[in-house]
């Protein structure tokens, strides 16, 4: 089983082949159509992640002590992120997940962390999958 | 083109934008948010440079020579302003922070003195939040009523709605010259004179006609006009509000502070003459040495022959993205400035954005400060590109290029 750091890692070397920051784009929204999509009924307000521009929906189940996330979003940058984040953090322990090295951000090279963090709300993406992660932690002690 | 314009020199006029030569995402930029702030000449950038290399002070207090000479070119900017607004008295020209500021100056004074429960404020559905909730927080607290005038499904100003909806008890009017979302220029000049034959005063905020053509506030019979300076290729943190004389000192003032007073006791004050009595505390000197350098600017260039270059690039942009498949455009009227707002079926406005920008274009996305507007049109957001006299066809042609990459991308 990959770790988290060691999943990180291979997206950000996927990432850091593609030079041309249109392909780069591309790549991520790739990553998104490979998302499985949410049922609408599904879509609700309680599971909502609200970025600037874009809402992305975030279910969390627990199966034999880990956590699977699966996720929507309305629009495809929004959908790539959560997906990247859903390859890295899906499938480990709450604890894993409340301790998880996302360094490998820094290293994708996708323009502008900030713009993407706060505008496609990755930022509150990932402090949700941590909430959700520890909320399914405290249900199994 | 009109038979007065002439043509202009723009790879001249963009050798003068420093900004405009710089590289995005490893290609050349491509700028198309003058909408929401534009870029500005090297004659601004040096003047600002220029004050606070040689004569930096604080103004209308020092006795001595550098107090002076700020105090002089600050006034003299004010003076700019004036002659480029066509106001009548420089002391109707009051430096804010911005056409924000201006407009909530107008409500916190005038507003607050005239709206009384029962009143109306009467504003319209393409209004930026910024000439929406200044009126809407008076309405609150003078249990007064906001009415809004509706537009129709080219995103034209109703002006058969505007006559009905004057009322004996609308106490205000304030409408935008040219929406930012929409492009649509509205036809102040006859709006007010509707208006005026009912007694009523009128705002109008030219944060967006300013920048692309010629005012005289004179000439539309404008009470109240606000503009701001980052839009208007001058520096942010700057704006201007004109208030016709005879208005003028009826005012209170708007921010209690230093400089806007004669004399204080602590039984009693007495207030500065306008315009100083509504810029409390030091005011934005460099913004506004700027803001008449960059007037300066585009007076040399001729607001008639930036409007009729602008109309060209307008007709060939509508044309250029009229003819992608799945692109609509938000805003057909007649009368519209160099924006061109739209949706891509199937696709989030957002996504076009970045994808873009990937490829160095600057474009906005979302609601664009409208959300009234948005719902109006049932449309969660748009994709605006918002053109300045420095864009040209090339400009153009990269955006449909790129939006033709994007929807390959994304569809």
């Amino acid at each position: 089983m990959t770790t988290i750091s060691e999943a990180g890692n291979e997206i950000a070397e996927d990432f850091m082949m593609i030079e041309d920051p249109l392909d780069k784009f591309g790549f991520l929204i790739d990553l998104g159509k490979n998302l499985e999509p949410l049922d609408e009924s599904l879509k609700t307000s309680d599971r909502l992640v609200k970025g600037c521009q874009a809402s992305v929906w975030l279910v969390s189940a627990l199966r034999d002590g880990k956590v699977y996330f699966s996720a929507d979003a309305d629009a495809d940058y929004a959908r790539g992120l959560v997906a990247m984040m859903i390859r890295v953090l899906s499938g480990h322990t709450p604890d894993e997940i409340l301790q998880a090295d996302i360094s490998f951000l820094e290293k994708i090279g996708l323009s502008k962390m900030l713009s993407m963090k706060r505008a496609g709300g990755l930022e509150s993406m990932i402090r949700q999958m941590k909430l959700d992660a520890l909320a399914l932690k405290a249900k199994t002690v | 083109m009109t038979a007065e314009s002439k043509p202009i020199d723009i790879p001249a006029i963009r050798r003068d934008f420093p900004l405009l030569s710089r590289e995005v995402n490893g290609r050349q930029l491509v700028y198309l948010d003058n909408g929401a702030t534009s870029q500005k000449p090297q004659t601004v950038i040096d003047a600002i440079a220029d004050y606070y290399s040689r004569y930096n002070a604080n103004i209308h207090r020092g006795v001595h020579a550098l107090s002076q000479e700020a105090s002089q070119v600050y006034e003299e900017a004010r003076a700019t302003v004036q002659k480029h607004l066509g106001a009548g008295n420089v002391n109707e020209i009051i430096f804010t922070r911005g056409t924000t500021e201006s407009i909530n100056l107008v409500a916190a004074t005038y507003g607050r003195m005239h709206v009384q429960a029962g009143d109306e404020v009467l504003i319209t559905a393409m209004e930026h939040h910024s000439n929406i909730v200044p009126w809407q927080m008076l309405c609150e607290e003078k249990n007064a009523k906001l009415v809004v005038v509706p537009v129709n499904d080219a995103g034209e100003l109703r002006t058969d709605e505007f006559g009905k909806l004057l009322s004996a008890k609308t106490k205000i009017v304030a409408l935008t010259q040219v929406s930012n979302t929409l492009g649509t220029v509205n036809p102040v000049k006859a709006l007010i004179a509707q208006a005026h034959a009912k007694n009523i005063p009128v705002l109008v905020d030219g944060a967006q006609a300013v920048p692309h053509m010629a005012v005289d506030v004179r000439d539309i019979d404008a009470d109240f006009y606000a503009f701001s300076g980052h839009k208007t290729f001058g520096p942010t943190g700057i704006g201007v509000l004109y208030v016709r004389e005879s208005i003028l000192e009826t005012l209170p003032p708007y921010q209690g502070g230093g400089g806007i007073i004669k004399t204080v006791t602590f039984e009693k004050t007495e207030y500065a003459d306008a315009p100083l009595k509504f810029e409390a505390g030091t005011p934005n000197i460099e913004g506004a040495i700027g803001l008449a350098k960059a007037l300066d600017y585009i007076n040399a260039i001729g607001l008639d022959n930036i409007h009729a270059y602008e109309n060209q690039l307008l007709e060939y942009a509508t044309a250029k993205l009229s003819a992608i498949a799945g692109l609509r455009i938000i805003g057909t009227a007649k009368e519209k400035a160099a924006v061109i707002s739209f949706v891509i079926e199937g696709i989030h406005p957002f996504d076009i954005g970045m994808a873009l920008d990937a490829q160095g274009i600057a474009v906005r996305t979302g609601h664009h400060c409208t959300q009234p507007l948005m719902d109006r049109f049932s449309i969660p957001g748009t994709v605006r590109a918002s053109f300045a006299f420095y864009n040209t066809k090339e400009e153009v042609d990269l955006l449909a290029a790129g939006l033709t990459k994007a929807v390959k991308i994304l569809a």
